[in-house]
């Protein structure tokens, strides 16, 4: 029972986590600009620079790395075809959901269908 | 898109499957942590299955952060969900594991939401953009 506190605690953690980190580093590489381009104008020490510089990114890791601790705590307590896949579908939900509110993408019928589709898959593969 | 990008999509899908099955191995031998041995999580790096699974998540990270730089959120993460079908084919074919009839039509709602992403736009919004074509503008006004 207790265990089971423990793992669900775990699994909103890395949900919650990985959702803020998500937002946070698509608007620091959208800041950054398309990555392969820049690495050809300017070099690639001046796209790590500029990723390394910006506060979202930092912002991002940080969360990131709450979520990989949180994901190794669940992993180590309860089998990964449960955690990785409740905390994965919650998170292709959240996503699409936090995507749209704070990151304004325009997210239509088509992109809903799909993080739906996607999300129920993987309870399938689970189950 | 450029095949370049199909390429950087396909390098978080692989390296995210390979990242988590190292990873979950790994995590089986380190065995049970508790809010009582905190250090034994510090110690789990140096387990040489969860090492090697650290390692295919940065290569995750590394591909990830360049897609996330010229597509949306929302289209990345499905886009690269078939990571979860790789992981379900190499149980099947390496591990020749028994796949059941729930796991297959999860493979084919995956692969559809797969097919239903890839078929829209990559990016809807960017802000990077605008901010440049903002201080396009501003500069542009101050030249006049």
């Amino acid at each position: 029972m207790t265990n089971e506190i423990y793992t669900w605690g775990a699994i909103s953690a890395i949900v919650i986590a990985s959702c803020v980190g998500d937002v946070l580093l698509s608007r620091a590489m959208k800041l950054v600009g398309d990555v392969g381009e820049l690495w050809r104008r300017k070099g690639l020490m001046t796209v790590i620079g500029r990723i390394l510089r910006n506060p979202w990114f930092i912002g991002g890791v940080l969360c990131m790395t709450i979520a990989f601790y949180s994901l190794l705590f669940a992993l180590s307590w309860e089998d990964v075809s449960l955690v990785g896949p409740a905390a994965a579908a919650l998170t292709f939900v959240a996503n699409a959901v936090a995507a749209k509110i704070f990151l304004n993408e325009k997210v239509d019928r088509r992109r809903w269908i799909a993080a739906l589709l996607v999300a129920g898959g993987v309870v399938l593969l689970a189950a | 898109m450029t095949s370049n990008k199909y390429l950087v999509l396909a390098g978080v899908t692989v390296c995210a499957a390979a990242g988590d099955s190292l990873l979950s191995r790994g995590m089986r031998e380190v065995g049970n942590i508790s809010f009582q041995n905190l250090s034994s999580i510090i110690l789990a790096i140096l387990n040489p299955w969860v090492a090697l699974g650290i390692l295919f998540l940065l290569g995750f990270f590394a591909s990830y952060m360049t897609a996330l730089s010229w597509a949306d959120l929302t289209y990345v993460l499905p886009a690269t969900s078939l990571g979860y079908v790789l992981l379900a084919l190499i149980a099947k074919f390496v591990l020749h594991e028994q796949i059941s009839v729930t796991r297959w039509l999860g493979i084919v709602l995956i692969s559809a939401g797969v097919g239903f992403v890839t078929r829209g736009p990559e990016l809807t919004h960017n802000p990077g953009r605008e901010i440049s074509s903002r201080s396009a503008q501003a500069l542009a006004a101050r030249q006049k």
